[in-house]
């Protein structure tokens, strides 16, 4: 990488990062208009009506049969950058199979599809901002951004929180993955303690002897004081 | 100020997670069960419309794999309230989300909004995600000859000459309002930072 790129300062990549080629025709040219807080207070939930199944925070039993691979729990908390917890608050994710495949039209890697997963689910955070999915670990698949491109095996996540400054699609990545060096999205943060963000853990307390292996992803969503909650936790 | 006088340190806040985009698969996902392209409901009071959203890259080629996302007040400018798990489905829910077709292109069916206060015009918040789009884009739909418009105040953050970039059109039916995203360009869309 050279210092031809804007780097922006902080947590969040630049628009414009050419190593992702579809940035090139995609990002905006002109400054974005900076607006003031408190013109954008939306104090709801910015969401509509969504509801939410029994299965759908477990993408293993989707289906009438088991998905193929890896079993594996991703359970955190979303907090806010004051550390407080972000309750009832949606969160959704996507992501391959074990063999690297969406199950999407526009997917061509040639890889097997699983009829036993979709690759979707959500839930609601507890009052604690806690969360937790059981899944399958996604496969790595190849990309057409530059030569013998990979991508690192990921999950999408997408949260609303409770503003439209908090609103967040972001990707989980797995701890020593040798791709992400490679990766120009994950390298698209420059931040060293950003990118980590994005690293979820191993974690023994969360995985289930005998059953599957747990990872711990927190989420932090932008803002302060964003609740009025009592005292720190 | 602690009983040495000094003064308390703040504890570091938290480095948010860094956005990443939604990439080209995102169909799976959000939404995918009930993507809604109706954000009101037939029989909500207000002036029913439809909001077309194109959006054209820096070539000027249709993006056929965008998420648009969109929120607004009713037509009396009131935001909805808070919907728990379990609540059935509101008649207004204020938030819309659709993935662009082919052309680039969705279609949202709604009701104009009424503005929420004397210093803002009547808007609709828009949402942008795409493959190509590390951070996701923010920007506003305003109405085409709404005398509001001069005492908007975030209309007036804009300079003058890219304020039409936010203004939908109608067309011939006069109750589809067509909006078009240009993403780079001479007539690039202002996009806000939230």
């Amino acid at each position: 990488m050279t210092d031809r790129h804007v780097l922006e300062a902080g947590s969040q990549p630049p628009l414009l990062y050419p190593p992702y080629k579809s940035t090139v025709k995609r990002a905006p040219a002109q400054p974005l208009i900076i607006v003031p807080g408190r013109l954008t207070a939306l104090t709801t939930p910015v969401y509509g009506y969504l509801p939410i199944g029994d299965t759908d925070n477990d993408l293993t039993r989707q289906h009438i049969g088991e998905p193929q691979g890896e079993r594996i729990i991703v359970a955190g908390r979303v907090l806010d950058e004051d550390g407080r917890p972000v309750p009832h608050t949606l969160v959704e994710l996507w992501q391959c199979n074990a063999a690297g495949r969406y199950r999407h039209g526009r997917d061509n890697h040639p890889a097997p599809i699983d009829p036993n997963f979709s690759g979707a689910g959500r839930t609601m955070t507890d009052a604690d901002g806690r969360y937790r999915f059981v899944t399958i670990k996604p496969g790595a698949y190849p990309w057409g951004n530059h030569d013998n491109a990979w991508r690192p095996a990921h999950i999408h996540f997408s949260l609303f929180g409770r503003s439209l400054a908090t609103r967040l699609v972001t990707q989980m990545y797995f701890p020593s993955d040798p791709l992400c060096a490679y990766d120009p999205m994950f390298q698209s943060v420059r931040d060293p303690r950003a990118q980590q963000r994005l690293v979820s853990r191993f974690e023994l307390s969360l995985t289930e002897p005998n059953w599957a292996l747990g990872y711990a992803f927190d989420i932090v969503l932008r803002g302060r004081e964003s609740t009025p909650f009592e005292g720190r936790v | 100020m602690n009983a040495s006088g000094q003064k308390r340190q703040e504890p570091e806040p938290l480095i948010a997670s860094s956005s990443q985009t939604i990439g080209p698969f995102f169909h799976v996902g959000p939404g995918a069960g009930d993507r809604c392209g109706v954000v009101a409901a037939p029989g909500v009071p207000g002036e029913r419309i439809r909001l077309r959203v194109q959006v054209l890259d820096g070539d000027g080629a249709p993006v056929n794999d965008a998420l648009v996302e969109l929120q607004h007040a009713d037509a009396n400018g009131v935001r909805p309230g808070p919907v728990e798990p379990g609540d059935p489905p509101p008649a207004f829910s204020g938030f819309g989300r659709l993935a662009t077709s082919e052309d680039g292109a969705c279609c949202f069916e709604t009701i104009r909004p009424g503005a929420s206060s004397p210093d803002e015009a009547a808007h609709i918040t828009v949402c942008l995600f795409m493959r190509g789009l590390l951070r996701h884009l923010v920007t506003r739909v305003y109405f085409d000859g709404d005398p509001a418009l001069d005492r908007d105040a975030i209309l007036a953050l804009v300079p003058a000459a890219r304020r039409a970039t936010l203004v939908a059109r109608p067309t011939g039916d006069g109750a589809t309002w067509e909006f078009v995203v240009r993403l780079q360009g001479d007539r690039e869309t202002v996009f806000f930072d939230v």
